[in-house]
């Protein structure tokens, strides 16, 4: 451990074969609003003798590691991870806000960073009688719920729909109960290497020991971090939209209702630009009866992000502009859609808040993509209850 | 032996061919296309000169097709070669043109009777411009006679045009022949040249610039095509149905990106870009004309004069490449950052060119697999040494132009130029020997 941070970060992320194009900073989202600067990061990382000057740059929290800038590199570097060393370090001379403090802490004591009691993570499904994944046969469907889902009353609506949507389509699975803990994703982007590493043992620790053949997940931050950073696990790991396109293919799924509304989508980051996952959703959308579909301007790889990734659910940030979810709903209010689509815990938060903060409660609603699913499946669309 | 094969007629086919020729050897010349030319024929104007590409290039292309000792076979891929140095079996596969080569006198009547005249793209246009089923790629083409597209030829693909295929009605030569079919040649050459040149990038795997998705996103010879005289819009900037006002270029698209697995720089994109953002300059005085690149590599006589005439003349360079495109309502948007003012930006466009670098091409890549031509990482052909820039390092086969490596005019003609040097020796030497 500490050989690897002595390794300078310049070195470690190769930073000196940059060549300051632009792209990255061309492309960060919170460069329309905030003075992180991403390319002028990187160049500082590699010529300055002492990093001790950014210890005090708070702006390094707007990042919400959307990571266009790694996707775009034209020399395949990783500007992302240059601010995620940076706050590492912060953490390590303990400057940081007291709300990414709290977030650490509850992941580190009760396996959430919103610091709820680990014994009512499963409480959201207390009703549905989802089998202990624990106590199944190998080979089966786990289904990995994220703390959001757990915790957040809003986001237990996607678990919800999701388990309806399950079965609807006659798929046995199972959940972990309590003893499902943060996958770390957002810990190790607040500049928690270890505490990721911990969180990532207890749960392969319990992947091991249920063996499926398969892991969906609600969040593409859960996907991400399972399918990318978790070494060793060999399992395959789908977000809910990828089996659920699976599912819809082989035909398991009869969609009834007809949802009249026209609706857009807004890609997740960690779904669409880092997984590459754009046309299952769309896809899905496209098989609701009907719907009307119309595309934002800024869409699929050019996607705006929604501020929620990389901590930003636990701070603020610096810029003074817009949030960048009210951009969003504006836009797609502009484009008359009644509803945005999107597949994503953290985005359906952002947005939601973003709708009453513009003011925009009667026009527009922001609905997930298993809610969408689920509605068609059962009618619920004529009440438009999605609460 | 005293013949050699050349194998693609863009310009380092046709000089290593006329070098060859004017020597006294005989040159068969084999060329995919309807005609010779390659992209140079497409290119408006060359830099840093500003000459007119085809007015330097024509005479070129008509000697290949009248030089007494030049064999050009068009429409026309090698397959099979065997054999070695001095004593090569060359297999040529000539597909069919539909129209009589030995008839056809180029008087276009066949394509103004034509049922699908000006409903198909034209390659060479970039797609810009349309022709019918038969057609000539642009009138200077050489050979100057017609051919068939039996894929929109309605005669070829569903069996029948009208009551009698007007085309063949209005050939007075009788040239139109429906009943043409595929033809295999064998030649047995001395040596060979390959110059089979490049494929321009293909920009739709750098999603971010919306190219295929917004009409006002263009290739850089897409560009070409608009500015040239004798293009589809007879020289004038018209995007999207208008006069651009507001236009952006963005460098090194396809070039120096590990996403797209092409590492090496394409050597000719700053000077194009240069030279195009002058023409549009020049052509539409009250546009604004930025460009955006990473560095400017203006290496070649006379480049770097070019580059300061060009910037002297209003065009403004913004060092940091954009980074993405996108819609907002009804209008087109490009961001990125100046990265010497350390600040983003988000402007309108109307026009953006995407200098798009060159690659290997596909058609490359089979000779490969039949010669056993080494390529670099870059995919490009290499020769053993750096001293042997046009050594296959196989005996008596020789490399020219674009097909080892991205580069300009005048360099692609001295290495062209080399190239039937070293065949020559070659041949020479197998003529000594008594195989002549």
């Amino acid at each position: 451990m500490e050989e690897e941070q002595q390794q300078p970060l310049a070195e470690r992320l190769d930073l000196f074969s940059c060549i300051q194009c632009g792209k990255c900073t061309g492309g960060c989202p919170v460069s329309i609003k905030s003075p992180l600067n991403i390319r002028r990061v990187v160049r500082e990382s590699s010529v300055r003798d002492e990093l001790s000057g950014f210890m005090s740059r708070i702006e390094l929290w707007d990042c919400t590691t959307c990571s266009t800038c790694a996707i775009r590199c034209p020399r395949g570097l990783r500007p992302v991870d240059v601010v995620i060393g940076l706050r590492e370090m912060m953490i390590e001379e303990g400057r940081i806000d007291k709300t990414i403090i709290d977030a650490l802490d509850g992941a580190y004591k009760y396996g959430n960073p919103w610091g709820r009691a680990k014994n009512k993570r499963a409480e959201w499904a207390q009703d549905l009688d989802i089998p202990n994944a624990l106590e199944m046969d190998p080979g089966q469907v786990l289904y990995f719920v994220c703390c959001a889902a757990s915790y957040d009353p809003r986001v237990q609506e996607i678990a919800r729909s999701l388990v309806k949507v399950l079965r609807a389509a006659a798929v046995p699975f199972g959940i972990l109960g309590n003893k499902e803990t943060c996958c770390g994703s957002e810990i190790r982007r607040m500049g928690e290497a270890g505490l990721f590493e911990m969180l990532m043992e207890e749960n392969m620790k319990n992947f091991s020991k249920v063996d499926p053949r398969v892991i969906v997940t609600t969040s593409p931050h859960c996907m991400n971090a399972l399918k990318n950073e978790y070494e060793g696990l060999t399992t395959d790991v789908l977000h809910y939209s990828q089996f659920v396109w699976e599912l819809l293919s082989a035909e398991k799924l009869d969609l009834k209702t007809p949802v009249p509304m026209k609706v857009t989508y807004h890609d997740p980051c960690f779904l669409g630009k880092q997984n590459g996952v754009f046309d299952e959703p769309r896809w899905i959308i496209g098989k609701i009866p009907g719907i009307e579909f119309t595309e934002f301007g800024r869409c699929r790889e050019n996607s705006l992000c929604c501020e929620g990734g990389g901590g930003r659910m636990w701070t603020e940030g610096t810029g003074a502009g817009e949030r960048l979810s009210e951009v969003r709903v504006k836009d797609a209010v502009d484009m008359g859609a009644e509803a945005i689509i999107t597949a994503c815990p953290f985005c359906l938060l952002t947005l939601e808040d973003a709708v009453k903060t513009t003011g925009n409660e009667e026009k527009i609603r922001i609905i997930d993509l298993m809610e969408l699913l689920a509605m068609t499946l059962e009618g619920d669309a004529e009440t438009g209850d999605v609460s | 032996m005293k013949e050699v094969l050349v194998i693609g007629a863009g310009i380092a086919g046709i000089q290593a061919s006329l070098d060859m020729a004017d020597a006294g050897f005989t040159v068969h010349l084999v060329e995919k296309e309807a005609t010779v030319g390659g992209h140079m024929a497409q290119t408006d104007k060359v830099f840093p000169t500003l000459d007119c590409s085809s007015c330097i290039l024509t005479p070129k292309m008509v000697s290949v097709g009248q030089h007494p000792n030049i064999r050009l076979y068009t429409l026309s891929e090698v397959g099979k070669i065997e054999g070695e140095a001095g004593n090569f079996t060359i297999e040529v596969i000539r597909h069919p043109r539909y129209v009589d080569e030995s008839k056809c006198t180029g008087c276009g009547a066949c394509a103004e009777a034509c049922v699908m005249k000006g409903r198909i793209k034209n390659a060479f246009d970039m797609g810009i411009g349309k022709r019918g089923a038969v057609y000539i790629p642009f009138p200077q083409a050489v050979p100057l006679k017609y051919t068939i597209d039996p894929e929109t030829c309605l005669t070829l693909s569903r069996g029948k045009c009208k009551k009698g295929p007007p085309c063949k009605l209005a050939c007075a030569a009788e040239a139109i022949n429906f009943e043409d079919t595929e033809k295999t040649v064998t030649l047995r050459v001395g040596a060979i040249v390959i110059a089979t040149g490049y494929d321009p990038f293909d920009p739709k795997l750098k999603p971010e610039y919306g190219y295929g998705k917004y009409p006002e996103v263009l290739t850089a010879l897409e560009v070409e095509r608009l500015c040239s005289a004798s293009g589809p819009t007879l020289g004038e900037i018209i995007v999207n149905g208008k006069k651009p006002t507001k236009v952006f270029f963005i460098h090194c698209v396809g070039s120096r990106d590990h996403t797209v697995d092409n590492l090496y720089c394409s050597r000719v994109c700053c000077m194009f870009t240069a030279k195009q953002a002058h023409l549009v300059k020049d052509k539409v005085p009250d546009a604004k004309v930025t460009v955006t690149y990473i560095d400017i590599r203006a290496f070649g006589k006379g480049y770097e004069e070019f580059y300061n005439r060009v910037q002297s003349e209003g065009i403004i360079y913004r060092r940091g490449v954009i980074s993405e495109v996108f819609k907002k309502g009804d209008k087109l948007f490009v961001r990125g950052e100046d990265t010497l003012l350390g600040e983003t930006y988000e402007e309108v466009a109307d026009m953006v060119v995407l200098a798009a670098g060159l690659v290997q091409r596909k058609e490359g890549l089979e000779i490969i697999r039949k010669l056993g031509v080494q390529t670099g990482e870059d995919r490009f052909f290499t020769g053993p040494s750096p001293l042997d820039p046009v050594e296959t390092g196989l005996p008596g086969i020789f490399l020219a132009g674009c097909c080892v490596g991205p580069k300009d005019i005048p360099d692609t003609v001295v290495q062209a130029s080399g190239a039937a040097s070293r065949a020559m020796s070659v041949l020479a030497a197998a003529t000594s020997g008594g195989n002549g």
